[in-house]
């Protein structure tokens, strides 16, 4: 493919429906209840990492886990943005939850499965929040990579070998995992507590999402799809992974902008605000800056996944490097802004900054995907 | 105006005026009389009163068809002092103006900066005084860019010196052409004269000719700032196929063996920059903005002077020892339209892109704009609040 990826034509222009934004408002008043500072902090000090009452509130009175799944599988059946922008208000408050993970990585995978009965089966309990699934694809440094063997067996398939960095992974009842079978790497199901299945939590710097590397040791396991579909199943769900987190990062990015602004209004220090000052106040219109061209950037992705446009992977790679360094700047500068209250364990500026950076190593780096988009350009 | 109707008013348009073999002045009078100028405004303005996020139509569908251009005619009226004289202008100003200003037969010039007052424009020491039914102006503009092939200019002007700075300004249409007007180019340090000073000795202006209330000429300026930033913003961010050159650039300079793993992902990373500006640009006109822009503009002002500037500094270090060479510095009074002195060469461009981030306001006073107009921080301190303009340091 060359360069002239087509990039931005007017329904792609992140402009939301009067539809979407009530959808927008409903969900961040619902995030603005449940999940306060207060509850962030208390749950990411859990094992669990989650407060199952909200979960089951979620999906039962909102229908946010299965917002992009079909109706026929149990879901709401709403489009790809919609998702992302329930995405976006999470990571606004950072809600800490499986939500990531079930909701985008695991549905996702199953919904490009071509598996109908899979999808019948597994899907309804996802989309209405009682199944919490994950998908485990990364090898040890985090690349969709060998490490786990299927093999075939008269009374079904076993798999060996270990998953990194498997979002959730200690915690969810359903793990779609990637394994290299015979005619190549498939899709498998584990369920939690299958023989040979040991989940070590990693102790990781974003406490609001956990991870866990999974290691199966003949551990029964169905397959999903054929054998050997894996490759373009796990290529699709990462570029949609990738736009999904820059979208949940546009959140994290307008609320640390938010922050700094309004600590800019209030603290004074030689008799007027700092945000009078210019070091500061030039700071945070930078901030802006970044956050508006995440906003066009992960809108326009959002739109393209949803049009199943031949463009995704190039704007998905586009917005997960901008996205990604955007988002960590502003983080950044809000822990600046805020001076020395912005480095305690007290204050939130670190919840996001700490986000902020692990989300930009997930699903490969802003270096990495602008390398992948040189390649991509034939440079 | 519904859509389908826009659409078909274009094509008729098209179809009675083929743009390529009518007139570019003769196709831009006709495109007027269609009410496809600024769409959103009345017929009588060059409108057809249809929702200003349709205006992106008009200019997509004719530039498909290959039509001129308005603003490479006229660019300083089109981008700024049209949608002044929309906002602001009397009736028969309007009528009077518009249309000329529109095809290009009459191209403006904005008389705003002065050697004193170029970020702090309100600062402005040019005086008019009122005499009977005329205005006598007296003072220096500098900066402004095109005045050599200008009929007409906006100009902000002092009225009352014993007022605070902003409230005693009065802005004005100026003939160019009137005696006591002297045009003098200012060489650049790209070796044009893009820009000129202009001189204004007893130069009478009939007070038809002001624009809005004596005393109101901030407001009537501020309008044409914001233009600015949009237009500004606008015209460089929004490419056919945004950071396209920087790629080829670099493939180019890989095929000689100048590439390099830095060097190529400073070319992605620009490319991701101009593409995320081209959809910001977007999103922008399709929220609609266009006849009362908001400070959003200054957005896409700021990024994209900024993102100009490291793309041809980008460009001239891929041509290595070669990119020290330029064109040559011979003094060059550029004409209208556009692009008709031929494409700048890198070196040239890379020199002209210094003043991205000077005109039509510089970064700094955008992230004042920002910071203070967007986020709601608060003002700088100002020593110069509620004092009288003459008693103003300076
Ligand atoms: C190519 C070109 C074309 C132009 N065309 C026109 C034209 O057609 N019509 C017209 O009216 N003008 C025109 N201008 C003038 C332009 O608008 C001014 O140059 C610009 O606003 C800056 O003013 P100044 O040059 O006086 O710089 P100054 O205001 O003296 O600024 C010098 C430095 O101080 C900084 N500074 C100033 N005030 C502040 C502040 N409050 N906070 C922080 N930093 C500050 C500036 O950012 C800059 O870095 C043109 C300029 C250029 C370069």
């Amino acid at each position: 493919m060359s360069a002239r990826a087509t990039i931005g034509n007017s329904a792609s222009a992140g402009v939301f429906s009067e539809e979407q934004e009530e959808l927008r408002r409903t969900v961040r008043t619902f995030l603005e209840r449940t999940s306060p500072e207060a509850a962030v902090r208390r749950l990411m000090e859990t094992d669990e990492g989650y407060d199952p009452a909200v979960w089951k509130q979620m999906g039962e009175q909102l229908g946010l886990q299965g917002i992009h799944v079909p109706e026929e599988y149990g879901g709401a059946g709403f489009g790809f943005v919609e998702l992302c922008l329930v995405l976006e208000e999470m990571g606004a408050t950072l809600l800490p939850a499986p939500f990531f993970a079930s909701a985008v990585l695991a549905a996702e995978t199953l919904l490009l499965s071509d598996d109908e009965d899979a999808k019948k089966e597994l899907l309804p309990g996802i989309a209405s929040g009682q199944t919490i699934a994950t998908l485990a694809y990364a090898n040890d440094t985090g690349r969709p990579d060998g490490a786990v063997e299927a093999t075939s067996t008269p009374s079904g398939y076993t798999l060996t070998g270990t998953r990194h960095f498997v979002l959730d992974g200690a915690l969810a009842d359903l793990i779609l995992v990637v394994a290299c079978a015979d005619a190549g790497p498939s899709v498998f199901a584990v369920e939690k507590g299958a023989a040979g299945l040991s989940a070590v939590p990693l102790s990781t710097m974003d406490l609001t999402r956990k991870q866990a590397d999974l290691s199966f040791d003949g551990t029964p396991a169905r397959l999903i799809g054929a054998e050997g579909a894996a490759d373009g199943v796990l290529d699709r769900v990462l570029w949609m992974a990738c736009v999904a987190l820059v979208n949940e990062s546009v959140g994290g990015a307008r609320a640390v902008l938010a922050q700094a602004t309004r600590y800019a209004t209030e603290r004074l220090q030689f008799g007027r605000p700092i945000g009078s000052f210019q070091a500061i106040k030039h700071r945070c219109a930078d901030m802006l800056v970044a956050v508006e061209g995440s906003r066009s950037a992960a809108y326009h992705a959002a739109a393209m996944a949803q049009a199943d446009d031949p463009s995704l992977p190039v704007v998905a790679s586009m917005a997960k490097s901008y996205v990604g360094e955007a988002y960590f700047s502003v983080a950044a500068e809000n822990i600046q802004v805020h001076g020395g209250i912005g480095f305690t364990w007290e204050h939130p500026a670190h919840l996001y900054f700490k986000r902020a950076k692990a989300s930009q190593l997930l699903f490969g780096d802003p270096l990495h995907h602008r390398s992948v988009l040189a390649e991509r350009f034939g440079l | 105006m519904s859509p389908e109707e826009l659409t078909a008013a274009i094509d008729t348009l098209i179809r009675d005026h083929p743009p390529t073999t009518t007139d570019p002045h003769d196709f831009l009078g006709a495109r007027f009389d269609a009410g496809l100028a600024w769409v959103w405004v009345d017929r009588s303005d060059g409108g057809s009163k249809a929702a200003p996020a349709l205006q992106a139509l008009v200019e997509q569908r004719l530039t498909a068809a290959g039509a001129p251009h308005p603003g490479a005619y006229n660019p300083i009226g089109i981008g700024m002092c049209g949608p002044t004289l929309l906002a602001h202008g009397t009736p028969e100003q309007r009528a009077k103006y518009l249309r000329p200003l529109f095809t290009g037969e009459e191209v403006w010039s904005q008389l705003f900066s002065e050697p004193s007052a170029g970020s702090d424009v309100a600062g402005l020491a040019t005086r008019a005084r009122r005499d009977g039914d005329e205005w006598i102006l007296d003072g220096q503009k500098v900066w402004t860019s095109y005045a050599h092939l200008a009929r007409r200019g906006l100009i902000l002007a002092r009225t009352d010196p014993d007022l605070p700075k902003h409230q005693g300004i009065t802005a004005f249409v100026v003939d160019l052409h009137a005696p006591g007007v002297e045009v003098r180019p200012l060489r650049q340090m790209t070796g044009a004269a893009e820009f000129n000073e202009v001189f204004f000795d007893g130069v009478r202006v009939p007070d038809s000719d002001r624009v809005g209330d004596p005393g109101a000429g901030w407001r009537v300026g501020t309008t044409t700032l914001m233009n600015e930033r949009v237009s500004l913003g606008g015209a460089l961010a929004v490419r056919a196929e945004p950071g396209s050159d920087i790629l080829d650039g670099y493939r180019v300079a890989a095929s000689k063996g100048e590439g390099n793993p830095v060097r190529r992902d400073e070319a992605v990373r620009l490319w991701i920059e101009a593409n995320v500006n081209h959809l910001t640009a977007i999103r922008a006109a399709a929220g609609g903005n266009r006849g009362k822009p908001g400070p959003e503009g200054s957005v896409l002002k700021l990024t994209t002077a900024e993102y100009n500037r490291r793309a041809a500094e980008f460009q001239v270090d891929l041509l290595g020892a070669a990119g020290a060479l330029v064109p040559g510095y011979e003094v060059r009074q550029p004409t209208l339209p556009y692009g008709s002195s031929g494409i700048p060469a890198t070196t040239t461009w890379f020199l002209r892109t210094r003043a991205n981030t000077i005109e039509g306001g510089t970064s700094e006073i955008l992230r004042n704009i920002l910071g203070e107009r967007v986020l709601g921080l608060p003002g700088d301190v100002r020593v110069d609040k509620g004092v009288a303009w003459k008693d103003v340091p300076r």
